[in-house]
């Protein structure tokens, strides 16, 4: 496998460091001449100088045959022209990109460059994780495949706290994945018995939440 | 017409200049707040008195371009300093925005003519000065 990285700064660098230890193939392109120079000394012929957002720069590290280009530059615009490019003009099946600022988010998405990787919205995933406010918590969306997964934990007294899998009331189009409890995880069964305190994973359509938590609320408390 | 220009540049402002002059309404963004100097330079009148509008706004920000009137815009003219601005700025305005005439433009002759291809209305003043310099310097 391929793989040209564009940027490198801490994420290129690191990831760069991390392909090549598995044996990829990796180019690493970085436009700043100190920087490069820096980078250089480690990674040797495996990082190139140049604007990654330019054609020629781009062609000259191979991407005709890249399986991979991954823009990780501080700047959003240069990520998206890169991957746009690279998929577009060079046919470059997977491109992965970075997103510096979240509210550029749907700027990537209208121009098509996804998957698009937010730092800012990872941590505040994992801060989610932590510290789950609503008892709801977003572990994985599927976005071209218009589906998510979610966790959620089971409330005291809730409507679904004892009852089997198949007698928790869900909507159409969800469904219980694994049942956490006591830091174990396991996949259920139809008549395996959610208990009060378990942390379910639910797979889902995405917007239809709001008809799932109130069957996991404490007491019957309308979750939110 | 209603143009919007985002970048008051040499370039930016002096088609919005021209353009206001030629009876047509103008809308300019700029990150730049000083940059509006270029578009009171010497006219008669303050940018505003002509009737031009002018909003402080960095390009990628929506809410700065939705303020400056892209939604009602016709013609729309990405002229920022920066080539990746500019395109990213260019395809938001064709394709979120649906404004009918998109121009934008790319120093960078590679890239201006592969977007050229995609549909965009590319200027590439490099490569203008390019043909004019080796029409001069191989001339008999």
């Amino acid at each position: 496998m391929y793989v040209i990285i564009a940027g490198a700064g801490k994420v290129g660098w690191n990831l760069a460091r991390e392909l090549i230890a598995k044996d990829r193939e990796v180019t690493l392109i970085e436009s700043n001449h100190g920087r490069y120079r820096v980078v250089e000394e480690e990674l040797e012929h495996a990082v190139q100088y140049g604007d990654a957002t330019e054609l020629w720069v781009l062609e000259r590290a191979g991407i005709q045959r890249a399986d991979l280009v991954i823009a990780v530059t501080g700047d959003d615009e240069d990520n998206i022209l890169i991957c746009q490019v690279a998929k577009e003009k060079y046919g470059c099946e997977r491109i992965v990109a970075r997103v510096n600022n979240p509210r550029n988010l749907p700027h990537f998405k209208l121009l098509g460059v996804q998957p698009a990787v937010s730092a800012t919205d990872l941590i505040l995933r994992l801060i989610e994780h932590e510290v789950p406010e609503y008892g709801l918590v977003q572990l994985l969306a599927l976005e071209e495949e218009h589906l998510e997964i979610i966790e959620l934990e089971v409330g005291k007294g809730s409507a679904a706290a004892g009852r089997r899998v198949q007698d928790v009331v869900l909507p159409d189009g969800s469904l219980i994945i694994s049942v956490l409890r006591h830091g174990a995880g396991f996949v259920p069964k139809a008549d395996s018995v959610v208990e009060a305190g378990d942390q379910v994973l639910l797979i889902l359509d995405p917007g239809i939440e709001g008809d799932i938590t109130p069957q996991f609320a404490p007491n019957g408390a309308e979750g939110s | 017409m209603f143009i919007l220009i985002v970048g008051a540049g040499r370039v930016g402002s002096a088609v919005a200049k021209r353009a206001l002059d030629a009876g047509h309404e103008v809308s300019v963004v700029d990150s730049d707040p000083l940059s509006h100097e270029r578009l009171d330079k010497d006219q008669s009148t303050t940018w505003e008195d002509a009737g031009g509008r002018f909003t402080v706004g960095a390009a990628l920000e929506v809410d700065g371009l939705i303020d400056a009137g892209i939604e009602e815009a016709d013609v729309f003219l990405a002229a920022t300093r920066g080539d990746n601005t500019n395109l990213v700025i260019a395809q938001l305005a064709q394709r979120q925005f649906n404004v009918p005439r998109v121009v934008v433009r790319v120093a960078d002759p590679g890239r201006a003519a592969w977007y050229a291809e995609q549909g965009l209305l590319t200027i590439c003043p490099t490569q203008i000065a390019i043909d004019q310099a080796e029409q001069v310097v191989l001339a008999p």
